[in-house]
């Protein structure tokens, strides 16, 4: 079966986003930027398929801009087979991408579309069941295992207080978790594959999607800040400031 | 117009959390609770009772899947301005679902209700705040629990009735599930939580957190990097991609700091950091710091709260 990732181009993980003084949002001139970590996680698995002979081709799809076919680039030196990108600059929200890998799916006709859960920059956690809803499949969201069973796909899920197996019948969607798998890094010699693979570039307007965000942000602030308090020096003396000082014990 | 909140309930009870989605929706509407699955007429009177809710309906009691439940949210969706739930693991899972079958683009995890139209949610892991307003007609809303006092529990009086009910498209099916059974509080509800990390080094060494919490009644997470390490389940992960709580006392033992782990923990009211790493960036938002080492001052902490 066809297995669809898309991957979005975020912030990387380890930078401390700066908000810009005029309030229009966050820094991300000179930034550096990297694929989604639970994107990582969605590409990784889908390799894990064809390695173990459920998975055919690995389609990846990025929605943004041009610079975006790095983290394309990034997917199909860890296996993925081609890529996608839809390039648009300006802002994008979830029912945007919904509605631009519905299409995608349209054309390409996987059986199953592995996301990440959410994105870190705009923590949305939206996308995958968006398109879930869109394309009238099932969803088997936060997975930490997925498993083909015949015409089906067996997905444990990470909920409040355990987790939770469902059936999903394919085509289905599936969103990852953080223990679904650890993904590899790209070796050398794949990297330099990757470079040979190919990725064909859309616009939205060739998809037939209007992309116009339905959220205007009117401003950006930071949040209030914590000071540091103090240090104590024993755990007597911590014991002492909660009941006495704190009054939260 | 009338606003719907999706319930999350347990043993008879709503969470807290959900009480604090009803805190959130008071400001916009007449709220009405519509609480699913096997219990739900169970928790009815409790869900009845919480001041400010008008009207409880109660859907069918069978495992919640996304697919039905949307279905019969898209349903009811004609009576309400805007639909809520908590940003819960079942909230999550539904609400963008709902909010496509409706063409609206979902407001995730809000923490703030500036109008009707007008929201503030964290971006980039809580290290900014975005006030953003909605050009969609519907609302379709996850709300972050942890920044809304919840409602009282008693005080309303609401009436009671049967949900509509909606075809189930058939897409998915409940194979089971399992929950694991605690006598502790739940991490986004309880008023103490005491978290480990990395530097636990083993998930049997979460044993020594956990005496610590049956004395102070506490619930007790774990930092990204001791999910990563397998040392505990993902369910008790605090941070950007897992809970976010908001305690009155929180207790970080042997947990670096990590931006993503202090997105979910740093709206606490009092927070403790044990770290035997004077540098680490737990300190810079701790309001009391211990520099020792875990495996000697947790159970020094046990017998001093012991006393």
């Amino acid at each position: 079966m066809k297995v669809l990732v898309p991957v979005k181009r975020v912030v990387d993980y380890n930078v401390k986003v700066r908000v810009k003084a005029d309030g229009s949002g966050v820094e991300t001139a000179n930034v550096k930027m990297s694929m989604n970590p639970f994107d990582e996680i969605a590409v990784e698995e889908a390799v894990r398929l064809r390695e173990k002979g459920v998975a055919g081709e690995i389609v990846a799809v990025s929605c943004g801009p041009n610079a975006a076919q790095e983290q394309l680039r990034t997917a199909l030196a860890m296996g993925a087979d081609r890529g996608i990108l839809v390039e648009h600059d300006g802002v994008l929200e979830p029912l945007a991408v919904a509605k631009l890998l519905k299409t995608i799916v349209a054309k390409e006709g996987p059986a199953l579309v592995i996301l990440g859960k959410q994105a870190i920059d705009d923590d949305m956690s939206a996308t995958g069941q968006m398109l879930a809803a869109l394309l009238g499949w099932g969803q088997g969201t936060f997975a930490s295992k997925i498993e083909k069973e015949g015409e089906s796909l067996r997905v444990t899920r990470e909920v409040d207080g355990g987790l939770e197996t469902v059936s999903l019948k394919l085509p289905a969607i599936v969103t990852t978790d953080l223990r679904l798998n650890e993904p590899r890094y790209a070796s050398l010699p794949n990297i330099m594959k990757a470079r040979k693979k190919p990725i064909e570039t859309l616009k939205p307007a060739d998809l037939g999607v209007d992309p116009t965000p339905r959220l205007s942000v009117l401003k950006v602030e930071e949040p209030a800040k914590r000071q540091a308090g103090k240090k104590v020096g024993s755990v007597q003396e911590l014991v002492e400031k909660l009941r006495n000082e704190a009054k939260v014990i | 117009m009338a606003v719907l909140v999706l319930a999350d309930h347990k043993d008879g009870g709503i969470t807290q959390p959900t009480r604090s989605t009803v805190a959130a929706a008071a400001a916009l509407g007449d709220v009405h609770v519509l609480l699913v699955g096997e219990g739900a007429a169970a928790a009815a009177p409790a869900a009845a009772r919480i001041a400010g809710v008008a009207k409880v309906l109660t859907g069918a009691e069978a495992p919640v899947l996304a697919e039905p439940l949307a279905a019969l949210l898209v349903s009811m969706a004609p009576g309400y301005s805007h639909l809520l739930a908590p940003a819960s693991a079942s909230g999550k899972n539904v609400m963008p679902r709902v909010a496509a079958l409706l063409d609206v683009q979902i407001l995730s995890d809000i923490s703030g209700v500036v109008d009707a139209d007008t929201f503030i949610r964290p971006i980039y892991a809580g290290n900014a705040m975005a006030t953003v307003k909605s050009s969609d007609a519907k609302k379709v809303i996850t709300v972050r629990a942890a920044s809304f006092d919840p409602a009282p529990a008693e005080g309303g009086s609401a009436s009671v009735e049967a949900a509509p009910t909606a075809a189930d498209p058939g897409l998915s099916t409940f194979l089971g599930a399992e929950i694991v059974k605690s006598e502790r509080p739940e991490l986004t509800a309880a008023r103490i939580v005491i978290s480990g990390g990395r530097a636990m080094a083993s998930s049997e060494n979460f044993a020594i957190i956990e005496k610590v919490a049956d004395i102070l009644g506490a619930a007790v997470g774990a930092s990204r990097a001791a999910v990563d390490a397998g040392y505990a389940p993902n369910d008790m992960q605090v941070g950007q991609t897992g809970k976010i709580v908001a305690p009155e006392l929180y207790i970080a033992v042997g947990i670096s700091g990590a931006i993503q782990h202090l997105a979910g923990m740093k709206d606490s009211k009092v927070i403790v950091a044990i770290n035997k790493d004077e540098e680490a960036p737990i300190f810079q938002v701790a309001d009391y710091g211990l520099v020792a080492d875990l495996f000697k001052a947790v159970p020094e902490l046990e017998a001093e709260l012991a006393k």
